[in-house]
């Protein structure tokens, strides 16, 4: 025991000696974080709109409240007639400008059924479609309103039909998605290139020239950095509940204990790795290109899965990531519970049984 | 202590023979020296011995346990300092001499007696990462780990190769103060000049022992008359002798040629000093000169390949 508390000790010195390693280590998820949370959105939020209200009833008095309340328009100001849209399009500050036509009330009451019209600086297409999305679905919500208290079916067409964009929820997909990106780089880089740089140094046939058993050596290998991607699970939920605003809405105990499943699960990838090559390059080649890239691809939080081709399917099938991404997203998000993702569980299981044996049966008591 | 029986090791699906049949066996409290030029085939036969390959034909114990077998009974014993063992480089000295011990099921403390000579040395720079030391120092902290753990036997794989003079002079001193503390020693390497610091060799060559003694009895055994020469055009002077018909060998030897010839007679000597003032050198010096263990590598070499 005191041996195997000594050679974690071991293992947490070259960690925190390593500047670049712990900067990576730590730096890594936050970055990650940052980057898909602010960075590389598709959200474009506070932009400046105009209204002209020829209605000036309740209807488009509601709307346009719910519009300034969004945090995604400022409401620059209000117009009277449809002349001066042009100038202030001119003048180039207004995104957009949104029209109501006269007796907008009353046509949605009366004919149960009213419009709206939108008028997009399209100059920048994609800004333009993300900002009628974002109209659409105000008017939507407004009208699921209005028929909740009433059995009328009440319509408001915006002339640019334009479908529900989940975007609007700000449900950041990526977060499950980066958990498991940076628990697979972490995890399955640094074991492998931990325990082939002591067969590259030369210290490993000292090792086993030694009374400490060599599977302990592989296990107080991955004590380290099992504890360390932890943390950064930890670091991970809190930037996102409190900088982005995402809460966790299932149990928080549960994500972590599917989140250290995980965690062995690509441990036992790194081992897998190590026992079958020589050189530190190697190996993080090998830990880029096996585990970044198909946790990429085929985890689904980049691609959608079901778009891809049937053989893809079946490939993604394979990637632990993948499933991990289903069960971070329904507990996180959907705030499922364990009878919810137990298939995928098991599946996770599965995989790290059959990785740890194969593993352990590849690890050689000897040098060749 | 330690008994090889007919060990044979092999590479690349037998392709490769990298120890030939190799029977030797090591006495208590013996240091036994292993020399032979890279890729002769020593760092195969202490991983044989230290339990790290598996051998592809013959046997061999250590202290008495089967290297195949014992296996783990020998990896608590014995001491071993690989030939490229380096350490870990981003730990303080004392942190890796901690380590090992532990690692050992010892203490720094039980068996500091025994290192005392050796860790004094280093001991100033305790608190300094490995990979700040000096070669010499490397090396001593090194010897300092494998033997914490007061190993029955120690292999030591070219533990002077890339140090310094002065460092190697100090290493083979404290191996012989180890010796006499009862530690039986196998140590590997290149250097022809360390073997008359050995109690016994073992002259090795492509995988095979050619000779096994003490490195007194290995000079006397050399036939023949060994000489040297020297002359103002060196290079001239390899090329020159080696059209003489009567040579029987001619290789460089620090800065003269050592010869041997074929066929001594009383003429001999004149009839080469005539042939070289032909050809324009001056200044030869040509005397007879002892053979050293390189001398008689060369020539075991020589008549075997």
């Amino acid at each position: 025991m005191k041996q195997f508390l000594v050679f974690i000790k071991k293992e947490f010195y070259h960690v925190f000696r390593d500047r670049k390693t712990l900067l990576m280590l730590f730096g890594l998820p936050i970055a990650q974080i940052v980057l898909f949370g602010f960075a590389l959105t598709n959200e474009i939020k506070n932009n400046r709109i105009v209204i002209v209200d020829y209605a000036k009833d309740l209807a488009s008095q509601q709307i346009i409240n719910k519009i300034e309340a969004s945090k995604y328009f400022d409401i620059d100001k209000s117009l009277m007639s449809h002349n001066e849209i042009e100038a202030a399009f001119k003048e180039g500050k207004i995104k957009m400008a949104v029209v109501f036509p006269a007796g907008f009330n009353n046509e949605l009451l009366h004919l149960n059924k009213s419009q709206i019209q939108l008028i997009v600086d399209a100059s920048d297409p994609n800004t333009g479609t993300t900002l009628t999305t974002y109209i659409s679905s105000i008017v939507m919500t407004y009208q699921t309103e209005l028929m909740k208290n009433n059995s009328i079916p009440y319509r408001i067409v915006p002339e640019l039909r334009m479908l529900y964009n989940p975007e609007l929820k700000g449900a950041p997909n990526f977060v499950p998605g980066v958990m498991a990106l940076v628990m697979m780089l972490i995890c399955v880089m640094m074991t492998s290139v931990s325990i082939v740089k002591e067969k590259e140094k030369g210290t490993m046939e000292v090792l086993l020239v030694s009374p400490f058993r060599p599977i302990l050596v592989i296990i107080s290998k991955a004590v380290p950095y099992l504890l360390i991607s932890l943390v950064n699970v930890s670091i991970i939920l809190l930037l996102s509940v409190y900088l982005l605003d995402l809460p966790i809405n299932g149990s928080v105990l549960l994500l972590f204990a599917e989140s250290t499943l995980l965690i062995i699960t690509a441990l036992s990838l790194g081992l897998l790795i190590s026992t079958a090559t020589e050189s530190q390059q190697a190996a993080m080649l090998l830990s880029m290109m096996g585990m970044m890239l198909p946790t990429v691809f085929f985890s689904g939080f980049m691609f959608p899965i079901e778009n891809m081709p049937f053989p893809l399917q079946m490939i993604s099938n394979l990637v632990p990531a993948k499933w991990y991404y289903i069960i971070v997203k329904s507990i996180m998000i959907k705030g499922l519970g364990f009878s919810a993702i137990w298939k995928e569980t098991l599946i996770l299981v599965g995989m790290t049984v059959f990785l740890l044996t194969i593993s352990f049966r590849k690890f050689k008591i000897r040098l060749a | 202590m330690v008994i090889l029986n007919n060990i044979t090791k092999t590479y690349n699906k037998g392709n490769t023979i990298a120890v030939d049949d190799v029977s030797f066996s090591v006495g208590k409290g013996e240091l036994f020296g292993l020399i032979g030029p890279d890729g002769a085939g020593k760092t195969s036969i202490f991983r044989v011995l230290t339990t790290l390959l598996l051998p592809d034909g013959g046997s061999a114990t250590v202290d008495g346990c089967d290297v195949v077998i014992d296996y783990k009974k020998i990896r608590s014993q014995v001491g071993y300092m690989p030939g490229k063992f380096s350490l870990y480089q981003d730990l303080t000295v004392e942190e890796n001499l901690n380590f090992f011990a532990t690692i050992f099921n010892t203490t720094i403390k039980e068996n500091y007696e025994l290192i005392k000579e050796i860790y004094v040395q280093i001991e100033p720079f305790k608190n300094r990462r490995a990979e700040k030391l000096s070669g010499g120092m490397k090396q001593k902290l090194a010897l300092c780990c494998a033997l914490i753990h007061k190993p029955t036997v120690l292999f030591l794989d070219e533990p002077t190769t890339g140090v310094d003079a002065v460092s190697r002079k100090e290493f083979w001193e404290m191996l012989k103060r180890l010796k006499e503390q009862g530690i039986t020693i196998l140590v590997s390497t290149p250097y022809m000049d360390e073997a008359t610091l050995c109690d016994r060799i073992a002259l090795i060559q492509t995988g095979k022992i050619m000779s096994i003694d003490t490195p007194n009895n290995i000079v006397k055994a050399y036939s023949g008359t060994l000489y040297k020469i020297k002359s103002d055009m060196m290079n001239k002077l390899s090329n020159d002798l080696h059209s003489y018909e009567n040579m029987l060998s001619c290789y460089a030897f620090g800065e003269y040629l050592h010869l041997s010839f074929k066929n001594e007679n009383e003429h001999f000597e004149k009839e080469l000093m005539n042939i070289l003032k032909e050809k324009g050198h001056q200044q030869i010096e040509f005397e007879r000169t002892i053979p050293t263990i390189e001398d008689c590598f060369i020539k075991l070499m020589s008549s075997s390949g």
